[in-house]
């Protein structure tokens, strides 16, 4: 950090954190210098440095890889480590929480359980329709299922989309923009053998058409994914089968 | 608060409405413009199988969607149990069914 210049003018600004043992919980404010090119990760991890070694947080790879930092920033979803201070600053202060619709464990650690229990609900695991002992299946980029996966294959499982989303919030069965994203790059997968399955997991009572095409997900969603897009597919192919499986 | 049943059940009663809606919008412009009046609009309706067909459709199809459409939000703004939420969107749904059926048969009935 020793390379990183405070401003010139030894500017600080007005940082109040969530600060919580998972029962209530309540702001605290923190006087933080200004530098170039500050991240809000930069700004939680000063504090935790600096100020309140007791802090908890959460990050691993601090390029916008893991999704591990995800945050809400002025009331707003964020993956922190890429989010820089200068466009979010407003009026010299800055807030900074845990996700939205996650229960926390600490201060801003979310407990993602609920988050990654909602992708196996819907079924967004692989499942495989050949065995090892069968050849590698020779899948084109150009095919238009594999443009389709690819489309949305690039989440990071940061949970911005999840916080951001009102229906989860209104609907906590809701399984959200993240695994019904997934389910719908696995629908497009040649090699899966558990379409029908999925398509029962993402029509059940908290399933894909609960989605009211809010677009939540796609404003903030940080890899400039589209949920809502795939989550549209997901309904096209449920209500065909809805009459497929009735023949 | 939707599943598979559901949605389709709003939708088809979506695709239902769409043209009955404008069936009924051109009927009006239509009896305004040519001045009719109350009792010669019902003098049109009334013994009519058609438009009792016509209308009849249109409440059922207001009832299914109106219903399902109340449902969701009633759930999503207050948190209603899953018990209570179907009573209340069945009373909706009867009670759009039983209102709308009272009108189609005052306009088309003999």
């Amino acid at each position: 950090m020793s390379n990183i210049r405070d401003m010139p003018n030894g500017q600080t600004m007005e940082v109040r954190v969530w600060r919580s043992d998972g029962e209530g919980g309540r702001f605290e404010g923190f006087d933080v210098p200004q530098r170039e090119s500050q991240t809000i990760l930069d700004v939680v991890s000063w504090i935790q440095q600096n100020a309140d070694s007791t802090l908890s947080y959460r990050f691993a790879c601090r390029v916008g890889m893991c999704g591990s930092c995800a945050m809400m920033v002025n009331g707003q979803p964020r993956w922190t480590c890429r989010t820089h201070v200068k466009k979010v600053l407003k009026n010299n202060r800055l807030t900074v929480e845990p996700l939205r619709n996650l229960p926390v464990i600490k201060d801003l650690v979310a407990d993602m359980d609920p988050f990654f229990d909602k992708w196996v609900k819907a079924e967004g695991v692989f499942h495989p329709s050949k065995t090892r002992a069968d050849a590698i299946e020779a899948i084109s980029s150009e095919h238009p299922m594999r443009v389709e996966a690819d489309r949305a294959i690039e989440c990071i499982n940061c949970a911005v989309c999840y916080a951001a989303c009102d229906v989860v919030e209104a609907n906590p069965d809701y399984l959200g923009p993240a695994a019904l994203n997934r389910a719908w790059t696995l629908m497009n997968d040649e090699r899966d053998a558990g379409h029908d399955v999925r398509l029962d997991a993402v029509s059940q009572k908290g399933g894909c058409h609960n989605c009211h095409s809010q677009q939540s997900c796609v404003r903030f969603c940080p890899n400039e994914l589209n949920p809502t897009a795939s989550i549209a597919g997901l309904k096209r192919e449920t209500a065909k089968s809805f009459f497929r499986r009735r023949d | 608060m939707l599943d598979l049943r559901l949605y389709m059940a709003q939708r088809i009663s979506a695709l239902i409405m769409i043209p009955l809606t404008l069936g009924h919008i051109a009927m009006m412009i239509y009896a305004v413009q040519g001045g009719l009046s109350a009792g010669e609009i019902l003098a049109r309706t009334q013994g009519s199988l058609a438009w009792m067909l016509f209308y009849g459709s249109f409440v059922a199809a207001v009832s299914v969607h109106a219903a399902i459409g109340l449902r969701v939000i009633l759930f999503e703004s207050f948190k209603i149990k899953e018990t209570i939420l179907n009573a209340l969107s069945w009373t909706v749904f009867l009670g759009l069914l039983y209102m709308g059926a009272r009108a189609v048969y005052a306009v088309t009935a003999l």
